[in-house]
């Protein structure tokens, strides 16, 4: 199928495509909703099954961090709806600045988040070998508050009072934390991808009034990935939080 | 047929999709973003699946032939069940109809020039590709020998086969199909041409969005449950591992939550075949059009509510499982619809007895079988009898191959002209069609009193009183062997040598049938505008079709 300018072989005129790719965005974002879903509902029940191992799994969290990105994350959302307003109305130039902006606030939400991995690192909170629910309370790192580092060994300790297999079940929990966020950091990479390919078509001056569906969809997509990490951030960081 | 006038002779038109060139050679089939071209890829491919899953199943049949087992080890025989299951159900089952017949028919019957993402149609074809040469490699570094239903912890922690790469391969095969579905949702939706209203679709495109909805909502979730369970075997995780504090029933909630809606990817498409099939050569509006389409819509919601009617015996609640057999009761209730639908259309028709029609009504006599047999296994209190028998086995092979493979075979017999543009030896396909109607009832229907008398599926040997049944059966795969090789060959022959089809051979009354066979690259020449109802036998004079007149007969290929 050749194409004319920017309306594809296929279709007969440009609201038709921008409908079709509009649906088809909408219909991936169902797919995605599914694909999620699988991993929330392992979460869930073995985070009622295991609720102690899941709640220490929870504390060990930087909240500061973690809430810190939900806010860059939803700024990044209304800079991603200012792009795809800015392109409905012609102003050409307002496009690439949103999108960079949208850009920017993206990597920084993954920096924050490569940074939360080292500390699980640091405090061997990672599934494998040396997985040790006990290790960072007794291992304490420089600048660590001696007074938290306290209260969470006297926690880790009453809770292996109550739950043995604390360890194998707190593993669990750090499985679902690397998956659920790593599939969320991998879409958020997928999306990133696609805005440089916007920035690029928009200082070509490629969105028009009359031709933007790139950047709506990419815009729908976008709004998909936050949205995950609003469900994420409660389930992950908030339930059971209690320091 | 000594009275109707000599048909007049057709000719090839001078361009068409398959000698239409957009760069050179084999690099026009593998860049092609024509729905055409990539049903025929597909075709190809999924046709590869079927040998080697073919083969696997030879080997299990001849293994069988006695009762301590003739030909394999233990270990092999697992390792044969398994991927028989494998090759067979998500390289060919699931691909066959929608990726091939959909992906070639849809945006003819609804008048489009092409799917809606041509491109996205190519990827998924390459998806399919990646994902079969990693299936492929577990089956030659090791095999597998899980069972086609991947349960944890046995695939997870302690088969000693290929179960990694063939997780990942089946992983990534399922974007295919997410990609294929949404493609056609969207397609049906957006690409129709002026006039072809929802309820002027042929109901082979109403059989295509319900299947569509299924891939779409299912495998996204078989796809994340084979990645976790993936994962816990490549770093030993616990998610399903009770080891570990995992849940193992977890995953066949997860499993079957896909499995089970994935029959209906299988049949559906195969019930909307049949759907074309029937008013064609009964030469008769079909009955109750809108019932047949609300009737696949209606499978595929129900099919996503009874899943844990294969967990009957995991110990799940009392209550779960008696609303789990209720809900698969009525599955029947759609299913029994069509099939009404399909016999009262026959009911004073004009029948001839073509090679679709053929395999059409052999789709119906072992879709009855199938599906009562059905009805036994959602029976919750007969089902912890005959539940992991050989009945199960039979059951789903009626459903799968009775159904599916019926229905596929007859889809490529009927729509074979449109495709290649030519038609297939008659007689020889009347032939193949009941060859293989004998042979499959001969191959499965002994294995129905195999799983009465409790024979266990999946065990390498057996007592020696079930051997009649056995050998019976084996001799039956052979008969049907011979029925699925005889199309393969006289198909092959008749790309070269068969007689030229000209635009509508039967005549059917799809918008298909309205372009030149095969078709031109963008399918018409202008787009169609539809001004008739669907099935319309009795008022489409362009076909010279018209209420009390004698209507043409069927273009044969041994005329």
């Amino acid at each position: 199928m050749h194409r004319t300018g920017e309306l594809y072989g296929q279709f007969q005129t440009l609201e038709q495509q921008k409908e079709t790719a509009t649906l088809g965005m909408w219909i991936f974002l169902v797919t995605e909703v599914l694909f999620f879903g699988g991993l929330f509902l392992t979460y869930t029940i073995n985070r009622s099954t295991f609720s102690t191992a899941f709640g220490i799994g929870s504390n060990t969290l930087d909240i500061t961090l973690g809430a810190g990105n939900t806010v860059v994350l939803i700024m990044s959302s209304l800079t991603m709806a200012m792009a795809v307003w800015s392109a409905q109305v012609g102003k050409k130039k307002l496009v690439s600045i949103f999108l960079m902006a949208t850009l920017g606030l993206g990597t920084v939400f993954l920096g924050v988040k490569a940074v939360e991995y080292k500390q699980k690192f640091d405090h061997h909170l990672v599934p494998g070998r040396s997985f040790d629910m006990k290790y960072h309370p007794t291992h304490p790192l420089p600048g660590d508050d001696p007074k938290e580092l306290a209260l969470e060994k006297k926690e880790v300790a009453e809770a292996f009072a109550h739950d043995p297999d604390i360890n194998a079940h707190g593993q669990l929990y750090f499985s679902l934390y690397f998956g659920m966020t790593g599939l969320h950091a991998l879409h958020m990479i997928v999306g990133a991808g696609l805005l440089l390919w916007l920035i690029k078509g928009s200082f070509a001056g490629r969105f028009t009034p009359q031709y933007n569906t790139p950047v709506e969809i990419v815009g729908l997509y976008w709004h998909f990935v936050d949205i995950v990490w609003i469900f994420l951030f409660p389930l992950l960081y908030l339930i059971d939080r209690h320091r | 047929m000594s009275n109707t006038p000599p048909t007049p002779d057709h000719k090839l038109p001078d361009d068409h999709y398959l000698n239409a060139t957009y760069g050179d050679g084999i690099r026009s089939w593998l860049l092609t973003t024509d729905h055409k071209r990539i049903a025929l890829l597909y075709l190809s491919t999924v046709t590869t699946f079927f040998f080697i899953g073919g083969v696997f199943a030879t080997m299990i049949r001849i293994h069988l032939l006695t009762p301590g087992g003739a030909l394999v080890t233990p270990e092999t025989y697992n390792k044969l069940f398994t991927m028989h299951g494998v090759a067979m159900i998500f390289f060919f089952l699931i691909p066959s109809i929608p990726a091939v017949l959909g992906n070639f028919l849809i945006p003819m019957m609804i008048g489009a020039k092409d799917l809606a993402f041509p491109k996205i149609n190519l990827l998924s074809w390459y998806i399919y590709v990646i994902g079969g040469c990693f299936v492929l490699y577990s089956f030659g570094t090791g095999g597998l020998d899980t069972g086609w239903t991947f349960y944890t912890p046995l695939s997870s922690v302690y088969s000693n086969s290929a179960v990694t790469p063939a997780v990942i391969g089946i992983f990534i095969n399922g974007f295919s199909s997410i990609l294929t579905g949404l493609n056609f949702i969207v397609t049906i939706h957006t690409m129709r041409a002026p006039g072809m209203t929802w309820f002027r679709l042929p109901l082979f495109v109403w059989a295509h969005y319900a299947t569509s909805l299924v891939m779409i909502l299912g495998t996204p979730v078989i796809a994340i449950t084979l990645l976790l369970a993936g994962l816990e075997r490549m770093f030993h995780l616990g998610f399903f591992n009770p080891a570990l504090g995992g849940d193992p029933i977890l995953f066949q909630h997860l499993f079957w939550f896909y499995s089970h809606p994935a029959v209906y990817i299988m049949v559906l498409p195969a019930m909307g075949v049949v759907s074309e099939i029937i008013p064609t050569f009964a030469r008769k509006p079909i009955f109750g059009y809108s019932f047949i389409a609300g009737s696949s819509i209606a499978i595929a919601v129900i099919g996503f509510l009874v899943w844990a009617h294969h967990m009957f015996v995991t110990g799940e609640s009392t209550y779960a499982a008696i609303t789990f057999s209720f809900l698969s009761y009525l599955v029947a209730i759609p299913s029994a619809v069509k099939v009404f639908n399909w016999t009262s259309t026959l009911y004073k028709g004009s029948i001839s007895w073509d090679p679709p029609m053929i395999y059409a009504l052999g789709f119906i006599g072992l879709f009855v079988i199938g599906g009562l047999t059905g009805l036994f296994l959602a029976c919750l209190g007969l089902d912890i009898h005959i539940h992991d028998t050989y009945f199960v086995v039979a059951h789903f092979h009626y459903i799968m191959v009775g159904g599916a493979v019926m229905g596929y075979v007859g889809g490529l017999h009927f729509w074979w002209p449109k495709i290649t543009g030519r038609l297939y030896p008659e007689a020889l396909s009347r032939f193949a069609a009941v060859v293989l109607f004998i042979g499959f009832n001969l191959t499965f229907f002994p294995q129905f009193i195999l799983g009465y008398l409790g024979m266990p599926r999946r065990y390498h040997t057996y007592p020696p009183e079930f051997q009649v049944l056995n050998v019976l059966s084996s001799a039956g795969a052979s008969i049907l062997a011979l029925g699925y090789l005889l199309p393969m060959i006289y198909f092959a022959w008749s790309m070269r040598y068969g007689k030229v089809a000209g635009p509508n051979p039967w005549p059917a009354t799809g918008l298909e049938w309205k372009t030149a066979s095969p078709p031109p690259t963008e399918n018409f020449e202008l787009t169609p505008e539809v001004t008739w109802e669907p099935y319309d036998y009795n008022n489409r004079p362009d076909l010279g079709l018209s209420a009390g007149a004698p209507s043409p007969a069927p273009a044969r290929g041994d005329d």
